[in-house]
């Protein structure tokens, strides 16, 4: 079989790894090659060091901000996403009727593609901050509270999945033994419910580190990182670096890859616990 | 204990009820606001449409006209189907071949798309629509490759886990009874990934479907998909058509909501598998 399958392996891999070359693996090395030159098209590039990577922090505050502003965006998004899901996911456990419609309902967000769920709250939230005589774009707090309940309407109804799947994984007769013995809902909940879901809060709390890290479409959308650039996100500013001005690509790209560096550090942070996690049990 | 336990659950449907309805919300004040006339919309957006306000379907018609959204639809449509089905057959060919057959070259394969998987877009958009207009993948037809090389790493990854844990002794037997890999894969095999390439499809054409920024620079300039058509209507600030954006809303959450309804859930199982990513 082995010996079979070899003589057909470039039938079976060729597809696909000829896709990834170009798409992704050619554009990734150049991309950081490209980091190090200054260049308006990727074929005219001038080698100028780490110079890229100076200018990203030192020509103006817009990528400092842009990195702080998601800093606390995943901070607190992280804290009222769980919060939320969880709470969901316990009511939805209970021998309740319509729990079915409620996940559907809670889940069905999540759906719906960044830029139509950015223009949607946009209506919303201008709709409600009119009353005060301002919109969205009048300053930064506002954009960053309308993406974090964007956020959280969109991303609540998914963690609630992945927290449904944890509590239902834990055994009834567990529960069913401390009530015997005493044990009040509260004390279930903190002592039985909370340590044996700990696994999910781990996945959820990355996935939305990530995502928050990651977003643009909603950025974009709902802001567009006004006023002037004060709401934009980490990905949206780069995308500004590379197409708002001529002569910056350089620098752009170099705030891509460290971008790449940051993420990159959280996933295999989250490989490391989660494994750590693992042999402990 | 029981009237206790009867009244908290009356509290807690009561509590989701109106949590529900906070939900519905948004999506139900695009929709009335969609038929109301594009100058009573910014300023009142939570007020019912009333005789001086009602304009019937004509955000819907100038929306369409404004956008091309019909031609939208079909790029659209037409991308992610097609995409879809390269990224299931190709990867799960590639994903069965890697996992059986044990070298350098499929360990190589394996960690080089998985670890694709954790990198951001930003970090290639550049590089990668420049290659695209050089090799004039600039198109309808040219983006599903785009899309075949950035899927190819979460796909494999999934398709893999699920080979691992298939028996090899079907295979063999088939081996035996004269199947060249080919026949063996497409004959055998692939019937048994039925169930993962339900997940697979539906995690890429829910992210393809949705995808902005990818379309819009490698063929945005020529071809609009639906997220293209409504970002495009946002325009130069203090121009837009707020009547015409809120039909254009309503239009793009219609399909979605028709997905859902029909595979609810395939759909929940299959978002859910794809929290591996990361």
């Amino acid at each position: 079989m082995q010996k079979m399958a070899k003589k057909y392996y470039a039938f079976f891999t060729l597809p696909t790894m000829i896709a990834f070359v170009i798409a992704f693996l050619i554009p990734f090395i150049l991309g950081i090659y490209l980091s190090f030159t200054k260049f308006t098209t990727v074929t005219n590039s001038q080698w100028v060091g780490l110079s890229n990577y100076i200018h990203a922090f030192t020509d103006d505050k817009n990528f400092l901000n842009a990195i702080i502003f998601t800093a606390k965006f995943a901070l607190v998004s992280v804290v009222l996403i769980n919060i939320f899901a969880f709470t969901l996911a316990l009511l939805l456990t209970r021998t309740i009727k319509g729990t079915n419609i409620f996940r559907t309902v809670f889940f069905m967000p999540n759906l719906i593609g960044g830029i139509v769920l950015g223009y949607i709250w946009q209506l919303i939230i201008n709709g409600i901050l009119i009353n005060f005589g301002v919109d969205i774009t009048y300053s930064a707090t506002y954009g960053f509270w309308g993406l974090v309940v964007l956020m959280n309407w969109q991303m609540v109804g998914y963690m609630m999945i992945i927290y449904i799947a944890g509590i239902q994984g834990i055994s009834s007769e567990l529960i069913e033994a401390a009530e015997i013995d005493g044990a009040n809902s509260w004390q279930i909940l903190k002592s039985i419910t909370i340590p044996l879901v700990m696994p999910a809060v781990t996945i959820c709390t990355f996935l939305t580190v990530t995502n928050s890290f990651k977003l643009f479409d909603q950025n974009l959308a709902l802001t567009a990182g006004a006023p002037a650039r004060s709401s934009s996100m980490i990905a949206l500013d780069i995308f500004n670096t590379f197409y708002g001005s001529m002569g910056y690509e350089g620098v752009g790209q170099a705030k891509a890859v460290m971008f790449f560096l940051v993420v990159a550090s959280i996933v295999l942070l989250q490989l490391r616990y989660s494994r750590s996690k693992e042999t402990e049990i | 204990m029981k009237t206790k336990n009867r009244l908290r659950d009356n509290i807690s449907i009561i509590f989701l009820l109106i949590l529900a309805l906070l939900f519905l919300a948004p999506i139900l004040i695009v929709l009335m606001n969609s038929f109301k006339g594009r100058f009573f919309i910014s300023d009142s957006p939570f007020a019912l449409p009333n005789a001086d306000t009602f304009v019937g379907l004509k955000n819907y018609t100038s929306g369409i006209a404004k956008t091309g959204f019909i031609q939208a639809f079909g790029y659209s449509l037409f991308i992610t189907v097609f995409s879809v089905a390269a990224i299931v057959l190709f990867t799960s060919m590639t994903a069965w071949c890697i996992t059986r057959v044990k070298s350098k070259v499929s360990t190589i394969i394996y960690y080089l798309l998985v670890a694709s998987m954790i990198v951001p877009f930003q970090m290639v958009m550049f590089t990668m629509s420049k290659m695209a207009n050089i090799m004039h993948l600039d198109n309808p037809v040219g983006i599903i490759l785009i899309y075949l090389g950035f899927g190819a790493g979460l796909s494999v990854f999934i398709f893999s886990g699920f080979i691992k844990n298939i028996p090899h002794e079907i295979e063999e037997a088939a081996t035996i009874d004269g199947c060249n890999p080919i026949q063996l894969f497409f004959l055998i095999v692939f019937p048994i990934l039925k169930p993962i390439s339900i997940t697979v499809a539906i995690l890429n054409a829910m992210w393809i479907w949705n995808d902005y920024l990818l379309p819009y620079l490698v063929i945005g300039s020529n071809y609009r998909t639906i997220p293209i058509a409504v970002q495009y209507l946002q325009g130069g600030y203090g121009s837009r058509d707020m009547g015409a954006m809120m039909a254009m809303l309503v239009l793009a959450i219609i399909p979605i909501v028709i997905f859902y309804l029909t595979l609810q859930k395939h759909i929940i199982k299959g978002v859910v598998a794809g929290a591996v990513k990361g």
